[in-house]
């Protein structure tokens, strides 16, 4: 069976997503190692409490070679305009989780709106990252 | 006021000291969550929880201190300050009290976090690459 282990997200700066994932959307730290033998490459990933087998891996923009300077700035430049990556979250109750993460200063893009699939709210990561907070509507019996 | 039962503003309390044990939370600061004062809260706390509030928070904090110790590479000093601890002599007391030994002894039973990262092989593959590869073929006319 495959199953969804995690999801990489590139971030401008490791500490800053790691200070905003963990204390303000409150997710915890999974794995948090740097490997010398890899030009100190920081493997750094974070996941929801409740959701232990899934997570996400805040990834520092590499130089060359990993990437050549261009692709680097192409990928910078993708998540000013936010357009690099979307994380998609699901909540029981879009409003309180709203007024949650607002209480600790997550800046919303948009907020909680009615949508055919139920209530979904947005916000950005310091990097400029998409992240998408909904509360699915039960579909009916069918 | 809608009727909530006591165990519920009980259940507030103890909902803050697992989302927020990282911040600096206090007992007091449960208590107010809670919309009781300090002492009645405590009590009220350990006759529906079984623990004090004080114990509750800090094992919670010890856990994840736990955690931490095993999965990441940071100090011991940094682990505490990020479960919302500020003393590290006290964490590290309190810490040797619980789990039977000291936050070091606790880290050295585990392979290092460097060794238990589970790095994507295209990651690994990628940023083991030699950075010197050149072999003077860059200057070298092309072949024909």
């Amino acid at each position: 069976m495959i199953r969804i282990a995690n999801a990489h997200l590139w971030v401008n700066d490791q500490e800053e997503a790691l200070e905003f994932y963990t204390k303000k959307i409150g997710f915890e730290v999974r794995m948090d190692a740097t490997l010398p033998e890899m030009g100190d490459f920081r493997w750094l990933t974070v996941g929801p409490a409740g959701q232990p087998d899934v997570a996400i891996a805040l990834m520092a923009i590499p130089g060359p070679p990993v990437m050549d300077a261009d692709t680097a700035e192409e990928v910078r430049n993708l998540m000013s305009k936010g357009f690099a990556g979307t994380v998609f979250l699901t909540t029981d109750d879009c409003r309180a989780s709203y007024e949650e993460l607002r209480a600790r200063g997550v800046e919303f893009t948009e907020t909680p709106e009615d949508r055919p699939m139920g209530f979904d709210a947005g916000f950005r990561d310091p990097s400029g990252n998409s992240v998408r907070i909904t509360q699915v509507r039960e579909l009916a019996a069918v | 006021m809608a009727f909530a039962p006591p165990a519920r503003h009980l259940l507030r309390a103890k909902d803050l000291a697992d989302a927020r044990y990282f911040e600096p939370l206090e007992v007091d600061d449960l208590a107010r969550a809670a919309g009781l004062s300090r002492a009645h809260f405590s009590r009220e706390f350990r006759r529906v929880f079984g623990e004090s509030p004080h114990a509750y928070l800090l094992t919670r904090r010890l856990e994840r201190a736990a955690t931490l110790l095993q999965n990441t590479d940071r100090s011991v000093l940094e682990i505490c300050l990020a479960v919302g601890l500020r003393s590290v002599g006290s964490f590290t007391t309190s810490f040797t009290r619980t789990y039977g030994v000291s936050p070091t002894a606790y880290r050295a039973a585990f392979p290092p976090a460097s060794r238990q990262a589970q790095v994507p092989g295209c990651v690994v593959r990628a940023y083991r690459r030699p950075q010197h590869r050149t072999f003077r073929e860059d200057g070298a006319p092309e072949r024909t």
